[in-house]
């Protein structure tokens, strides 16, 4: 199954075992970003090579890959790494959360929570929290060593006092451990709370940016808010169109152009599984159309 | 309609056969090899040796044709196959003084020990399109080029009036195809950026420093072509050995200093070294290089090309192609965010608005 020219996940073992050790030392100090000798990965930068090298590095034979983009195991690139996978390592793979020892992930965290003992690789674009208030990594690498967090703070801020409320719907900027201010990737803030004291362990890897970064299992994840203006996430007035799900991230489907929407889970398999356990939603029959 | 928005495998697979027919083209025409790359192509086979960092005119041929010629694919192709390379040791430093040269040229003196010798250039060709002619015989030089080429730095170097070239580096230099860059970064790993680094970029960051962002005064004390021995010491051996040749470009670019308390007013020295024969990427690296040592030769740092983050964090094509275009993978739960929270920011105001009235 596997090509045979190429060692089991491509990348050979020596390097396998240095980002191993980047990894140990990013779960030992969580939310710290470990620069480590990313490689060049025959899928462009920005495509993943962070989360395909981690997952690379710690991938085995008996393990279940998981990929998702978007929340949805049939998008194109997650079918693509997928595929990457099971070519270089010729081990399972599988679309249910449930059943993945590893989940590869871009811009979600499933809807089913994650057990003890589940891995969740993130794809990670910019690692650095503070990088559009401060361009410069030499900069940005001191404010981490001394905690010199004020200029988050201030523009969380700001975004209140100028917007009356804080304009970040992704990547929501969040303390970890109580230690270091950490990117959590694209995701949506809708997904921000479970990262905290999640049972699995959370893995991010940049590729491009040579940073490996983790949060061990049962760790505190907090996003950063005033006590007057707490953090709050996005919500739907309806449910999922597809299973009737009320409580997950939808995305929204435009289906004719008259601006026609329909709303259904980005999480694929949780609205399947829903579906086949006999949830139905309105299939849209409340179809929104702008005028 | 709900499916369509996702992908799958057959989309995927048929991209692949589509691109596959539109690489052959007409196939009436008949097929290039990779040889024929190699040999009538050489200079679009350099460029991806260089920035590719792997020197292997055949592979990097093949690249090209496998990447209908888009120079920053071939060079990603050849990057990603370099990675998978056991690394057995480091080979001796080339010894560019020792070059067998094709091509040397000083614009800074009339003539130099050795002569000005132009070589295979473009230089003073007039530009006009014509079918390509069947190559004359090549002409002969009437005696045998000296060598070694003495380095025209030497001359100035004796007076005293150049900076001296930067003496072995004895601790262990950074391989950055091994290790992430790191600042400060030291000149040894600036260079290595930019010999990685992407042509046109170094190209307009080179040229804004000629147009008055940190400026430097330029001269091309050198530039030089040609073919040196690679090395390697193997430790069962215990002596050199020598793998083959492989062509090289030099630059010694020669700025103006105006001197600081310490040091007399002389010249300093920006270097550029490409693989194979690419004399625009080895001159706007010499620039660029020079650029970067604005702090370190104590004068301000005002210009893009003197700023080392910027420069280095920005150079290399494979990982700027990747990010910029990784913008058309699918971004439609971070979209419905925003719009979720405009959304929300908009009702908000409509209130504001409708209580004030």
């Amino acid at each position: 199954m596997n090509d045979a020219a190429y060692n089991f996940g491509y990348l050979d073992e020596q390097t396998k075992r240095m980002i191993r050790r980047s990894i140990l030392k990013a779960v030992a100090i969580p939310g710290y970003q470990v620069p480590f000798g990313s490689r060049e990965m025959p899928l462009p930068y920005g495509w993943g090579t962070g989360g395909i090298q981690v997952t690379a590095a710690i991938i085995g034979i008996g393990d279940v890959l998981k990929v998702i983009d978007q929340g949805a195991d049939d998008t194109t690139n997650a079918v693509s790494i997928r595929r990457f996978f099971s070519r270089m390592c010729g081990m399972a793979t599988t679309e249910k959360t449930a059943e993945a020892s590893i989940i590869q992930t871009r811009h979600r965290i499933p809807e089913r929570p994650l057990s003890e003992g589940q891995i969740l690789v993130y794809q990670v674009p910019i690692p650095e929290p503070l990088r559009w208030l401060e361009p410069r990594e030499s900069e940005t690498r001191k404010m981490h060593a001394l905690r010199e967090y004020g200029v988050m703070h201030v523009k969380l801020y700001e975004d209140i006092a100028t917007k009356g409320k804080v304009a970040t719907a992704y990547d929501y900027p969040v303390l970890v451990n109580g230690r270091y201010i950490m990117r959590p990737s694209p995701i949506p803030k809708f997904d921000t709370p479970k990262m905290h004291r999640n049972a699995a362990l959370q893995l991010f890897g940049a590729g491009r940016e040579k940073r490996i970064y983790a949060v061990p299992p049962h760790t505190d994840v907090v996003p950063l808010d005033f006590e007057d203006h707490p953090f709050a996430v996005e919500t739907w007035d309806r449910p999922c169109a597809l299973c009737g799900a009320g409580n997950t991230f939808l995305d929204e489907i435009v289906v004719n152009d008259r601006g026609g929407r329909l709303f259904v889970c980005s999480d694929t398999d949780y609205c399947n599984e829903r579906q086949e356990a006999g949830h139905r939603g309105d299939g849209g029959a409340g179809l929104e159309a702008a005028e | 309609m709900y499916v369509a928005t996702k992908g799958g495998e057959t989309a995927i697979a048929n991209a692949h056969a589509l691109m596959a027919e539109d690489r052959r083209g007409d196939p009436k025409v008949q097929e290039i090899g990779a040889e024929q790359i190699r040999e009538q192509l050489s200079l679009g086979v350099d460029r991806v040796m260089a920035e590719g960092s792997l020197y292997d005119p055949d592979l990097a041929a093949l690249a090209l044709k496998q990447a209908r010629g888009d120079q920053v694919e071939a060079i990603f192709l050849l990057r990603a196959y370099r990675t998978t390379l056991p690394r057995f040791g480091y080979s001796e430093p080339v010894d560019t003084a020792a070059m067998h040269v094709h091509r040397r040229i000083s614009a800074t003196f009339k003539d130099v020990p050795g002569g000005q010798i132009l070589g295979p250039t473009f230089d003073y060709t007039h530009r006009v399109i014509e079918p390509v002619t069947a190559a004359e015989e090549a002409p002969r030089s009437p005696e045998p080029l000296p060598y070694p080429l003495p380095r025209v730095a030497g001359v100035l170097g004796r007076e005293g009036l150049l900076e001296d070239t930067p003496t072995a580096c004895e601790e262990a230099i950074t391989d950055l195809t091994r290790e992430p860059l790191r600042f400060p970064a030291d000149r040894a790993a600036r260079l290595q950026v930019l010999a990685r680094g992407d042509e046109g970029f170094l190209l307009g960051m080179g040229y804004s420093t000629q147009r008055g962002y940190g400026r430097s005064h330029p001269f091309a004390g050198e530039i030089r072509m040609g073919d040196v021995a690679v090395e390697f010491v193997a430790p069962e051996l215990g002596f050199a050995i020598d793998l083959g040749d492989i062509t090289l470009t030099e630059c010694d670019m020669v700025n103006q200093f105006k001197g600081s308390k310490t040091e007399p007013p002389q010249f300093t020295r920006g270097y550029g070294l490409v693989f194979g024969f690419g004399e625009r990427k080895a001159m706007a690296m010499a620039l660029v290089d020079r650029a970067m040592r604005a702090e370190e030769l104590g004068e301000e740092v005002t210009a893009p090309a003197q700023d080392i983050e910027f420069v280095l964090y920005h150079a290399d094509n494979v990982e700027a192609s990747g990010f910029v275009q990784h913008l058309k993978l699918p971004h439609h739960v971070d979209f419905q965010s925003e719009l979720t929270l405009i959304r929300a920011m908009r009702t908000e105001q409509e209130a504001l608005k409708e209580a004030a009235e």
